[in-house]
């Protein structure tokens, strides 16, 4: 046995101790040593800093001011790292939790959108008085801008974020609730089934995502509701693959067997001991899922093909960008840009932590 | 065998009568999530020349963390902490470089696990498996790295091991593929062979044969031994010494026949009444041992037994014994020791 | 050996499980795998039946075929007075609930995704019964648990050993009558083994069961049962009494394999006792040898076990062998 590669890497061998650790307790917390000035004075730099970007930069260069605002948020992320990590023990995860943040916030804004006191976000009337293409400065009535027809920008963001939200939700709901049927019966039933449920799936994959958008869309109404519909087949194949895949791992295990033996009907043996089984690794993908399809939605907003302006969506008003916009006004495409990024990153980061953690091959340790 | 005289040209060097492996007051610690584990607590042995150290002990004991340790699988690092000593050929295993590690592991050493399905490459030929190593680590070339893989698939018994080196792990049976792993272990005429549970995975007459196997090439070739196994039985009828382990320490080390006739510790008593035997007749009650072993992550303080052992006292979960030599009615008995305060079968310090 | 015939099977009386000429074959990539190969045998109402074999032998098989998981090629299997095969699935599943499956894994038959307390009412919940807190506690308590402790625990939070008590408990939940144990100690630690194997001998009596029990492990087989049936490629060659295996067996498969186990006593493994007489590997169940199943690593074999397969024959008190050439009245002797 020469080889380094061939032989199991020490982990492997920590398997074997599982029955010792199962049963640790809680690590005990540190107790914190001396005060680590040196990163808080980094997280009251970075804070600083920010704030007067923020502030006293206002009538200066927007690309530096923006600058210097992004580079005191990284330095108050290094110096709050330091200290949360110092307060919470190694394993605390600041990118995770500030991800969680983002996207609790941008969900009680969507759903609070209506009673939140910000601006016009889709009648042209009532914005005659504002000013149009204003550039975004977070002290002014208008703190993310205006578009070319003076209509708040942060306030069309959070609407936006209702139907993109509604419609990614909604497409990943249907997705898999329909995926995860067709694939556990494909994989409970095996013979005719499977082949047949196989021959959709693989016939669903062979049509280019955005021909089969397109199609649909000139069929169906623009509503949520349909581009949802539109939407949840772009998931629909690869939830039934991974559905179908567990199911043949989940079937071979003697517990599926141990219910047949109690006279268990195949219809419980689907719903009760292999659902939930299989529905845990298609929770952490649907997370994932969840991005992609903002993005799709947006790619149809873009095209003209979803959401309808002046009703606001992510990608439609990236599109407003369009022509040369987008050289003299980049804020424009920058605002909904960066709470798409921030929103699709969040969901990804979170979708792979929540997928490491349930992934039964690492759930002992 | 022809093959096997040639392989004993390489022995001079290890002078004959130093021990070709040492293992002083080691420790390996596994950092968890949960806390930091003490998979291996304070071990020491040697083992010379064409001996075999058996290794008992029930899962969880640390015994496989003891013999990837002694490898050097496990090192001093953010995973793990090591610290003793190891020393095989002569050689500080945890000392060596990354490079000098794999050239010990290609020539000192050679290790038989316990699943050969995962020890193979699936896509790799069985003859591939063993010319590789010949060709990296002796220069061989194409055919004479051939030539070498037949006569060592020979060896381990296998029949026309020409047409078996075109053939992929999946085509071969269990005690087949074992068979290749232990080729591949020896293709360097290794001077100690760590085989960790190398029949577990097997049938019963399969077991019979591959440490039939081990046995006599360890005959031939003066090989040291560490056969490490969850079964008594196995270690029963091919060890020179057993120890038994139990939360990461020796408890008792002894020759086979002393052990299994008359062991000290009330661990290794207990676990030899638990086994149901042959010779009982049907329907015999057997000595469960009650309980589970400790959590390692927080050992209990003294004798990490005493919770489970029916002759524990207060000074048994207070003081932790030490492996001391024995010795019955005032007669020390050599190469027997053991760690507890209340020994039976007559046993003293 | 390896061969067939009913000549062990007992005048009609007690039996609690009668399985006639059972044969288990499934479709592998065009070829047919002949898992079980007609093979009989009753076990009485209160006795322990072991089957003994190695991997490949259709030991695990058999057992399924019986609880009919999958239902067997041909063949019958009577659970008390009713007729398991060729029934409806409907029909089977009610039936079939009076006889309860213990597996290897013990970790694996239990749904990780549920909670002691649900797994162990799984069974009557099935059939629309409700079990009561007291009806789970006792049983729990019946299998050596302590049901405060494990109440709202995950199947992966408990050691082996707890795991496999649940499924015991589980299955004692349905009342069963007989119970089948696949191989149920061989992934546990040697004290532990112990423990189950002391659990299951007390919950038969306790309960008034029946069971098979499967494994490869004569000691341990030989420990619970009374009546033993030694299997080969899909065939039975020898059936004794447990208490004549170690010392009485006749037919030389059996014999390979009590010269096989290496025992822990002060003597060792005794290696080299002769079995290098025995060669070769376990034949393909894909192509089964002709005759004797077993002729091509006998050492015995003559020319009469290629052609004609050995039938069972009485060769003492409750001791039958398939083989042409050991036992009294042997061909060659």
């Amino acid at each position: 046995m020469s080889e380094i590669t061939e032989l199991p890497t020490p982990p492997a061998a920590g398997q074997a101790l599982d029955a010792a650790v199962s049963s640790a307790p809680e690590r005990t917390r540190r107790p914190a040593r001396s005060v680590p000035w040196g990163s808080v004075a980094l997280t009251l730099l970075g804070v600083v800093v920010s704030g007067v970007g923020v502030a006293a930069l206002r009538d200066g260069n927007g690309w530096l001011q923006l600058a210097v605002v992004v580079a005191g948020l990284v330095l108050a992320y290094v110096g709050g790292g330091q200290l949360l990590r110092r307060r919470f023990g190694a394993g605390f995860d600041l990118a995770a939790w500030l991800c969680t943040t983002w996207l609790v916030l941008l969900l009680f804004a969507a759903l609070l959108a209506p009673v939140l006191p910000l601006g016009e976000h889709q009648d042209i009337a009532g914005s005659l008085d504002a000013p149009i293409l204003a550039a975004p400065d977070l002290l002014s009535p208008y703190p993310l801008g205006t578009n070319n027809f003076g209509l708040d920008l942060l306030s069309r963001v959070i609407h936006g974020a209702r139907a993109s939200l509604v419609v990614s939700l909604g497409a990943v709901l249907i997705g898999t609730v329909v995926g995860a049927a067709l694939g556990i019966v494909s994989g409970f039933f095996r013979k005719t089934t499977d082949v047949v449920i196989g021959i959709f799936t693989n016939s669903l994959l062979a049509v280019p995502p955005l021909v089969l958008l397109i199609a649909l869309a000139t069929v169906l109404e623009p509503s949520l509701g349909n581009i949802a519909l539109a939407l949840s087949l772009l998931a629909l194949p690869s939830v039934i693959r991974m559905a179908r895949a567990s199911t043949l791992t989940f079937v071979q295990r003697e517990f599926v067997l141990a219910a047949r033996a109690m006279g268990a009907s195949r219809m419980r043996l689907m719903v009760r001991e292999l659902l939930p089984n299989v529905l845990l690794p298609l929770a952490s993908y649907g997370m994932v899922m969840i991005s992609v399809l903002i993005v799709a939605e947006a790619s149809l907003s873009f095209l003209g093909l979803g959401i309808q302006p002046p009703n606001p969506s992510w990608g439609n008003m990236i599109a407003e960008g369009e022509g040369n916009t987008f050289e003299e006004h980049p804020h424009i495409v920058l605002v909904p840009g960066v709470v798409l990024f921030l929103t699709v990153f969040s969901l990804n980061l979170l979708g792979e932590k929540a997928r490491k953690r349930f992934d039964p091959r690492q759930a002992k340790l | 065998m022809s093959s096997s005289s040639a392989l004993l040209g390489k022995r001079s060097a290890t002078e004959p009568g130093s021990p070709v492996l040492v293992v002083e007051d080691l420790r390996t610690r596994i950092h968890t999530p949960r806390g930091d584990l003490q998979a291996v607590d304070g071990i020491s042995f040697s083992l010379g020349r064409g001996e075999t150290l058996g290794i008992v002990g029930e899962s969880g004991s640390g015994k496989s963390v003891l013999g990837r340790t002694i490898m050097g699988l496990y090192t001093d690092g953010p995973v793990t902490t090591v610290t003793g000593r190891v020393t095989i050929a002569g050689k500080d295993v945890h000392a060596l470089s990354a490079k000098e590690l794999r050239s010990l592991w290609g020539a000192d050493v050679g290790m038989v696990f316990q699943d050969p399905m995962t020890a193979l490459n699936p896509v790799k030929k069985a003859g591939v498996h063993l010319t590789e190593s010949l060709r990296r680590h002796r220069g061989m070339n194409r055919s004479q790295a051939r030539a070498r893989a037949e006569e060592l698939l020979n060896l381990v018994g296998i029949p026309e091991p020409r047409r078996r080196l075109d053939q992929y792990p999946h085509e071969l049976s269990g005690g087949m593929r074992q068979r290749v792993v232990i080729a591949m272990a020896l293709a360097n005429e290794p001077a100690l062979l760590i085989a960790d549970e190398p029949t577990t995975a097997l049938d019963v007459t399969v077991q019979k044969q591959i440490l039939d196997l081990l046995a006599r090439l360890q005959g031939e070739l003066g090989m040291a031994m560490v056969l490490i196994s969850h079964n008594l039985g196995v270690v029963a009828g091919r060890a020179d010494r057993v120890a038994v382990m139990y939360a990461g320490r020796v408890i008792e080390m002894a020759d086979a026949a002393t052990l299994f006739e008359a062991p000290h510790h009330p661990y290794t008593e207990a676990l030899l009444a638990a086994i149901p035997r042959l010779h009982q007749p049907p329907h015999v009650r057997l000595e469960a041992i009650d309980g589970a072993p400790p959590n390692m992550i927080a050992p209990p303080v003294g004798c990490r037994f005493a919770p489970r052992c029916r002759y524990a006292q207060d000074d048994c979960s207070q003081v932790l014994p030490v492996l001391d030599p024995a010795a019955v009615d005032g007669v020390a008995t050599p190469g027997h020791s053991f760690a507890c305060h209340h020994p039976v079968n007559g046993g003293r310090h | 050996m390896a061969g067939s015939g009913t000549l062990h099977l007992r005048p009609e009386g007690d039996q609690i499980l009668s399985v006639e000429e059972l044969v288990v074959e499934f479709p592998a990539g065009g070829h047919t795998v002949h898992a079980v190969s007609g093979i009989s045998f009753d076990v009485l109402d209160g006795e322990t039946l072991g089957i003994l074999g190695e991997s490949g032998c259709g030991k695990s098989s058999a057992g399924r075929a019986v609880m009919q998981l999958p239902p067997p090629t041909s063949g019958s299997v009577r659970l008390g007075e009713d007729e398991l095969t060729g029934l409806n699935d409907q029909a089977v599943r009610k039936r079939r609930a009076r006889m309860q499956m213990i597996f290897q894994d013990p970790v694996s038959s239990l749904n990780p995704r549920r909670k002691v307390k649900d797994l162990v009412a799984e069974g009557p919940r099935i059939w629309g019964t409700e079990v009561t807190r007291e009806q789970i506690e006792s049983v729990l308590s019946a299998v050596g648990l302590e049901p405060a402790a494990v109440w709202d625990r995950r199947p992966h939070e408990l050691s082996g050993g707890q795991c496999q008590r649940i499924c015991i408990a589980r299955a004692l939940m349905l009342d069963p009558r007989v119970l089948i144990c696949d191989e149920p100690v061989s992934s546990l630690d040697v004290s532990v083994q112990a423990q189950i194997l002391n659990l299951l001998e007390e919950t038969k009596k306790r309960y008034g069961l029946s069971m098979v029990f499967i494994a490869h492990d004569l000691a341990v087989v030989k420990n619970i049962s009374d009546r033993i049936m030694v299997m080969y490629l899909g065939k039975v060659c020898e059936v004794l009494p447990a208490g004549r295996l170690a010392d009485r067996a006749l037919h030389p498969y059996t014999r390979l394999l009590l010269e096989s186990v290496p025992e822990a006593t002060p003597a060792g493994g005794s290696p080299d006792t002769g079995t290098q007489r025995f060669t070769g590997e376990l034949p393909s169940p894909l192509n089964p040898p002709s005759g004797c199943r077993f002729r091509t690593r006998c050492p015995l074999a003559t020319e009469e076990c290629t052609t004609i397969e050995p039938q069972l024959r009485e060769v003492g008190d409750g001791h039958y062998l398939a083989c042409h050439n050991s036992g009294p009245g042997a061909a060659v002797a």
